[in-house]
């Protein structure tokens, strides 16, 4: 779409901005009630824009100064408790240091929006992005969505809160976007009006329970063996299951009213005439998308998926498109160290049951904001190729070091 | 068109990062599709910084940091002699500096060379951030009128966008920068 035609294909109002306003955005058109907020670089943008929308009158939400990221998703388990739609937002060792009470949020079934400004964990201390962070919070049973663009970051946030508070879900999500490579980068961003974001967003409305002193009951019990914890996290699967329908119908919604696709569990270009495919996600898959498109120009046969929603997995949807290709080429921006890239190890055990299997070879690229070009990224679809010709032996190789272990 | 890569050598306090968003705003009023963003590493007042702008027909898809620049915006005057300013600029490039001296005074390599003393327009006009000359709009209007990324009349808008209060001076910093700056 040229700048001109997707500027007549929508309501709203253009504005150059970073994704870390477009989510404070997201949060405000989402009518959010409950914003605990506690800073981190490179998060706190979007806490400081959400505190001049309530302090200007134009959201109409308490805002909570915690002193932690414990406190900040322990008062949005509160506030989501008694039905309010709650909001924050963080990073890295922040992340980290929410880890309890993600596992609380899910447990007690909370929708609870967050993004999640992905960036590296220390030591050694670094503020720039890899995603580490969203994927070490991978079994919390959190949804989470990783974006590549502004744009895809503010409406992954409206359509997300949808997904969440779906009758079949009632999940907690995050919506994941590089640290200062969207964060801090302006682009393009179509503002949606307020009715709008109303007519497709309805007001949260707990279908299952709330805390209400004058109704009271009681939740968090001491369950035993023979009790029902076991079925509960079961539900807790199957509800993260149901969110990648919803997505799939949510985003088609969406798209109708918005006129802005941008893919639902995954996104793909050129999937279906290409021997390889390259995955990706996060603004990894959008410097693939462009080195993708250099390849294809240069007679290569390869097309591009980026994995949007990363919990629950596109297992099945990889699989389809994985059938009769050559070899998938799968670049991880985190590692699970002693095994290989997350993406690559989940759609290895994914491909597994399918008869028609082609090899996976992974790379892990990026770490801690190291760059990764167009170059780059032809480079490692080469290094694929012949890998796979030669045999593939790991899950993962490390692309880009500048020291070489002895033997590698 | 292609992608058009701009990148922009300042010092922290000059403003760079900003002159930065305000062509890729006035370039999306052209209805093109900008992107800037600043080198992400610590910014300080007075230390050289980095910032990138780019400006494409459609949605510019690229996520990675700018290593050879098409145009090359050197904001402070100072910057102008540091070899490694000039490192990747592509084969037919253009340089735009901050500079008393005239545009034959920039290598040679670079296909279009543009100097204005943006520090002389600023001090003119009394554009200081804590006592110190902001060059940037000034650098803006010359950047327009010698790369033609965006009209005149869209860098007073995005300046009046952006600036508020300050807008007024801002823009007449930028026409005379579009008016002064000297082109080989």
């Amino acid at each position: 779409m040229t700048a001109q035609a997707s500027r007549l294909a929508e309501g709203g109002r253009w504005d150059i901005i970073t994704a870390n306003h477009a989510v404070a955005h997201a949060a405000r058109l989402a009518r959010v009630q409950v914003v605990p907020a506690y800073p981190i670089t490179p998060q706190t943008t979007i806490v400081e824009y959400l505190a001049d929308f309530i302090e200007r009158g134009e959201l109409d939400a308490r805002y909570i100064r915690v002193e932690s990221e414990h406190s900040a998703m322990a008062a949005a388990i509160g506030a989501s408790t008694v039905g309010a739609r709650a909001f924050t937002a963080t990073a890295s060792q922040g992340l980290l240091l929410m880890h309890e009470v993600l596992h609380w949020a899910v447990g007690a079934r909370l929708p609870i929006g967050m993004a999640v400004v992905n960036r590296a964990v220390g030591p050694p201390w670094s503020i720039h992005v890899d995603h580490q962070d969203a994927i070490s919070q991978r079994d919390t049973g959190w949804l989470q969505l990783f974006v590549s663009s502004n744009q895809e970051a503010l409406d992954s946030v409206l359509m997300m809160y949808k997904v969440a508070e779906s009758p079949d879900v009632l999940l907690p999500f995050m919506v994941c976007l590089d640290g200062f490579v969207l964060s801090h980068t302006y682009a393009p961003v179509n503002i949606p009006d307020q009715g709008d974001v109303d007519s497709f967003l309805p007001p949260y409305d707990p279908p299952h329970w709330r805390m209400d002193p004058d109704a009271p009951i009681t939740y968090g019990n001491l369950v035993m063996p023979d009790q029902l914890y076991m079925e509960m996290r079961w539900s807790i699967d199957r509800a993260s299951r149901a969110a990648k329908d919803r997505l799939k119908e949510i985003s088609t919604e969406f798209a109708e009213k918005f006129g802005r696709y941008h893919g639902s569990a995954i996104y793909e270009r050129w999937s279906q005439d290409s021997d390889y495919l390259m995955v990706a996600s996060g603004t990894l898959a959008s410097e693939a998308e462009v080195a993708i498109e250099e390849l294809r120009r240069e007679g290569e046969s390869v097309g591009l998926v980026k994995i949007r929603l990363y919990r629950p997995f596109p297992g099945e949807e990889i699989t389809e498109l994985a059938a009769g290709k050559k070899g998938i080429i799968v670049v991880d921006r985190s590692v699970s160290f002693g095994h290989g890239g997350p993406l690559a190890s989940d759609l290895r055990a994914s491909l597994y049951h399918a008869e028609d299997r082609p090899p996976v070879v992974g790379f892990i690229a990026g770490l801690g904001g190291r760059d990764v070009r167009v170059r780059d990224l032809k480079a490692i679809f080469r290094s694929a190729k012949r890998k796979i010709s030669e045999g593939v032996d790991r899950v993962s190789y490390w692309y880009g070091l500048k020291v070489r272990e002895v033997g590698e | 068109m292609g992608v058009v890569e701009v990148r922009w050598h300042g010092r922290g306090g000059q403003g760079t990062v900003l002159a930065s968003r305000i062509l890729a705003k006035a370039a999306f009023y052209e209805g093109k599709w900008p992107q800037a963003f600043p080198f992400f590493g610590a910014e300080r007042r007075g230390a050289p910084v980095m910032a990138f702008t780019r400006i494409g027909s459609y949605e510019i898809k690229l996520r990675s940091q700018v290593y050879e620049p098409d145009v090359l915006v050197i904001v402070d005057p100072l910057l102008v002699r540091l070899p490694d300013v000039y490192r990747g600029l592509k084969r037919g490039g253009t340089i735009v500096a901050n500079t008393r001296a005239g545009p034959e005074s920039l290598p040679g390599e670079a296909e279009t060379r543009g100097t204005v003393d943006a520090t002389g327009i600023a001090l003119e006009l009394g554009l200081r951030v804590a006592g110190l000359p902001v060059p940037n709009t000034a650098m803006v209007g010359a950047v327009a009128r010698v790369t033609g990324l965006a009209g005149l009349d869209s860098v007073r808008r995005a300046i009046g966008e952006m600036l508020g209060s300050r807008a007024e001076e801002n823009v007449r910093a930028a026409e005379l920068g579009y008016e002064r700056v000297r082109v080989i």
